[in-house]
């Protein structure tokens, strides 16, 4: 993208902006946003991001983005992620490693169920999210 | 049949121990009994950080939020809101009386305490795709200061928003920018202090790890307002994700010709460079820190010029906090009326804490100002870890205090924070529990301090030693009790005669200490115990013969050999071989293992 005047920037915002609430990224359906701070990767997140992309490849699961985000402040239980599927409410998942990110995909992507014992609450509201 | 509900039972170890998992079991027992096994799912999640209205089930999609729930409210839950669709309304948490009890603002979710200002996108957002700031309603404000706004407006909205520096000492930022503005010449610099030197801090770097775009937005307002063309970044080296996620905006905002030349067709220059720092705690003093930025040796200057008028290169300098920077572009979009709402009169906004030490959540939280300790610790963080003891919360790192259980109920704001002599500091808060020996966390702070000092002005270096040299006395059971008053004098000293803030505030924890815990003080100087066991010189390990039954555990853990005995015999433990490393202790399932 080349230098942008006012006009541009606005216009990109807009577009953009309906997309960040869908959550969607070009023709996908899902998105897995990993935490990928200091602390996440730390405590293995980089593992869980491959991991991902590897059972993907494996069962053949192409409609589903794999993105990276900042620090949640869940420190207690990194790895975090938060899982996006159609018609499913939004949920992030705490204390992930291979294990679970294999019942992730088994359970939560393809049918549809959470995982126990690694859900968690989103820390808090944030302001542009109550406007 | 597709899952319509999934009840999240929260498995937090405070809710478990209500009875959370009968109610878990009683709602999977229930959706079966009334046929709607098929329908909804239930899951146990981590803590919701609530504990006190614990046990706590939040239904999906709905987000019903339910508290106080016991095993008894599964069939109803499952009658009502997963077959009826009704809410059951006397488990739903009443949000509106628990908001004017604490006489909130509007719009904060409450159950939560935490509001996000700061770390709005910190999670929420791809922090090296500028698209994605830009949906947020990234660059916002810099359109409205570039093309709507006079720099007298950004300076009246910064002061109506009554926004202060998150960096410590909580100067009023409007004032800065102000003071910069106002000074007289051609060459202007802004810069980021991003050199979080503070044990237990990590808030700086999350938010530059998770955020980046949002501080060169407030930077680049500022450069505007003040008008300057060139700001730093100076970070420390120790941050290398933070560093190249930076590198990576700097990038992306030149390509859209948000930095650069003539941004966005305003006519406005500003540029922004990064410059490492080497991790040296003194030079995120400022004007150590501009002494580095220029190539030397980091070492404080006296005040004033203060930078604002002399800084970089003689020239007129506004450095503020990462976190005071990320506050800028809400600032200006929300406007400085909407920011003034949130916090208290003394301090506006939030402030992002790093939560550590014995708690059970630790983690990142962002709270309005004047949110009490106790939300925190116990609200937010869950409660001190293995049912032990609250004893302290450390604030503010080296420069700061102890905060004891007196004062759990003070809401944080700078000035409340000082006058019970602690300190925001930057925002670490480490949870300190029975387990802690007080004399020995002073100790550690101090230590810290006189390690970090540059060594430039005598009432730090020397009196910053004799105070540890004291300590050290101390709790090797050598103490006296003329060393309290004699550590009080040293402090005063040094308080009143430290060139930089360094010297002047690293007798904090010490004082605070020795203010809310004497007794601890006076016990390893008078009867020369440890209270808490820490302080190795003062305790000995013994084996309580009526409890000890002869397992021989602790003898083959003992590294050093020093416990002895015959199999279903007591044990013994040979004082003068003991380290004193505790492994036998957590050995004992008999509980037969003592400190003294
Ligand atoms: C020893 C010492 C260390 C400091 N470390 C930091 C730091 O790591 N980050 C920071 O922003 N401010 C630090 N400060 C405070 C800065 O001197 C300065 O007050 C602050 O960066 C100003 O920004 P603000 O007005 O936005 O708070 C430190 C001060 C002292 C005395
Ligand atoms: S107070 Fe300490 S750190 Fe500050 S200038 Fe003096 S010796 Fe250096
Ligand atoms: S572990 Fe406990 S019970 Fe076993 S020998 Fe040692 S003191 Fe006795």
């Amino acid at each position: 993208m080349a230098k942008m005047t006012l006009d541009q920037l606005r216009k990109l915002r807009e577009s953009k902006q309906d997309d960040i609430k869908r959550r969607a990224t070009e023709g996908k359906e899902g998105q897995i946003i990993i935490g990928m701070g200091t602390c996440g990767i730390a405590a293995g997140a980089k593992i869980v991001l491959d991991e991902f992309l590897d059972q993907f490849e494996k069962r053949g699961i192409t409609n589903i983005s794999v993105t990276q985000t900042g620090c949640m402040g869940l420190c207690s239980v990194e790895p975090t992620l938060e899982v996006i599927m159609p018609n499913m409410p939004n949920i992030i998942y705490g204390n992930v490693d291979k294990a679970t990110v294999d019942k992730i995909v088994e359970d939560h992507i393809i049918n549809k169920k959470l995982v126990n014992d690694h859900v968690i609450d989103r820390p808090a509201s944030d302001i542009v999210g109550d406007k | 049949m597709a899952i319509r509900n999934y009840i999240l039972v929260c498995g937090g170890s405070g809710c478990e121990s209500s009875h959370s998992d009968d109610i878990y079991k009683n709602l999977i027992a229930e959706a079966k009994a009334q046929g709607v096994a098929d329908e909804v799912q239930v899951v146990k999640t981590g803590c919701f950080g609530f504990c006190e209205q614990g046990p706590i089930v939040k239904i999906l999609p709905e987000d019903s939020f339910y508290v106080q729930v016991k095993p008894s409210d599964a069939k109803e839950l499952i009658s009502e809101h997963i077959i009826k669709g009704r809410q059951v309304e006397r488990l739903l948490y009443n949000k509106e009386t628990a908001k004017q009890k604490a006489g909130q603002v509007e719009d904060i979710n409450f159950y939560k305490k935490q509001y996000r200002i700061v770390l709005r996108n910190c999670g929420f957002i791809n922090p090296e795709n500028i698209d994605e700031y830009i949906a947020r309603d990234g660059y916002e404000a810099l359109e409205k200061v570039l093309f709507d706004l006079t720099p007298e407006d950004v300076i009246n909205e910064l002061k109506t928003a009554g926004l202060r520096g998150r960096g410590g000492a909580g100067f009023p930022t409007w004032m800065k920018w102000n003071f910069t503005k106002m000074a007289q010449n051609d060459v202007k610099y802004v810069a980021c202090n991003a050199d979080e030197g503070d044990p237990g801090a990590y808030m700086d770097r999350s938010t530059l790890e998770g955020d980046p775009h949002s501080i060169l937005e407030g930077m680049t307002i500022c450069g505007h307002t003040i008008g300057a063309n060139k700001g730093f970044i100076y970070i420390r080296a120790e941050y290398p994700l933070a560093i190249h996620r930076l590198e990576i905006a700097i990038k992306q905002a030149h390509e859209y010709g948000l930095l650069g030349k003539d941004i966005l067709g305003s006519g406005f220059d500003f540029d922004i460079e990064l410059r490492y720092g080497a991790g040296a705690f003194v030079c995120g003093e400022e004007t150590a820190l501009i002494q580095s930025l220029e190539g030397h040796r980091g070492m404080p200057q006296p005040r004033p010029p203060f930078p604002a008028v002399k800084g970089l290169w003689q020239k007129p300098t506004c450095l503020n906090n990462v976190e005071t920077w990320a506050n800028i572009p809400v600032i200006l979009t929300r406007g400085g009326e909407w920011f003034h709402k949130i916090g208290t009169e003394d301090s506006p906004g939030t402030k992002v804490f790093a939560l550590t030490g014995k708690i059970k959540n630790s983690g990142l939280v962002e709270v309005p100002m004047g949110t009490t300790l106790r939300e925190i610790v116990y609200d937010i963080g869950g409660g001190i870890t293995g049912g032990k003891k609250f004893k302290a919360v450390q604030t503010g790192g080296p420069s700061g205090g102890m905060i004891s259980a007196e004062n759990l109920d003070t809401p944080i704001d700078f000035g409340r924070l000082q006058s019970i002599g602690s300190m925001m500091g930057s925002g670490s808060m480490i949870v300190i529990n029975e387990d802690d020996c007080m004399v020995d966390v002073a100790k550690f702070y101090l230590n810290f301090s006189v390690d970090e000092a540059c060594g430039k002005c005598a009432p730090c270096r020397i009196g910053g030693r004799t105070l540890l040299n004291i300590l050290e006395k101390i709790t090797n059971g050598n103490g006296e009790l003329a060393d309290i008053k004699k550590m009080k004098d040293v402090a005063h000293a040094m308080q009143r005669g430290s060139l930089c803030a360094l010297g002047q505030t690293a007798p904090n924890p010490l004082i605070s200490s020795l203010k809310w815990f004497e007794d601890e003080f006076m016990a390893h100087i008078v009867d020369k115990k440890c209270p808490a066991g820490k302080c190795k010189k003062l305790i000995t390990y013994t084996i309580d013969p009526e409890k000890c039954v002869g397992c021989t555990a602790c003898a083959r853990k003992c590294p050093v050999g020093a416990i002895s005995g015959e199999v279903k015999k007591p044990h013994v433990i040979d004082t003068t071989v003991c380290i004193k490393c505790g492994a036998c202790i957590q050995t004992c399932k008999f509980g037969a293992i003592s400190i003294h």
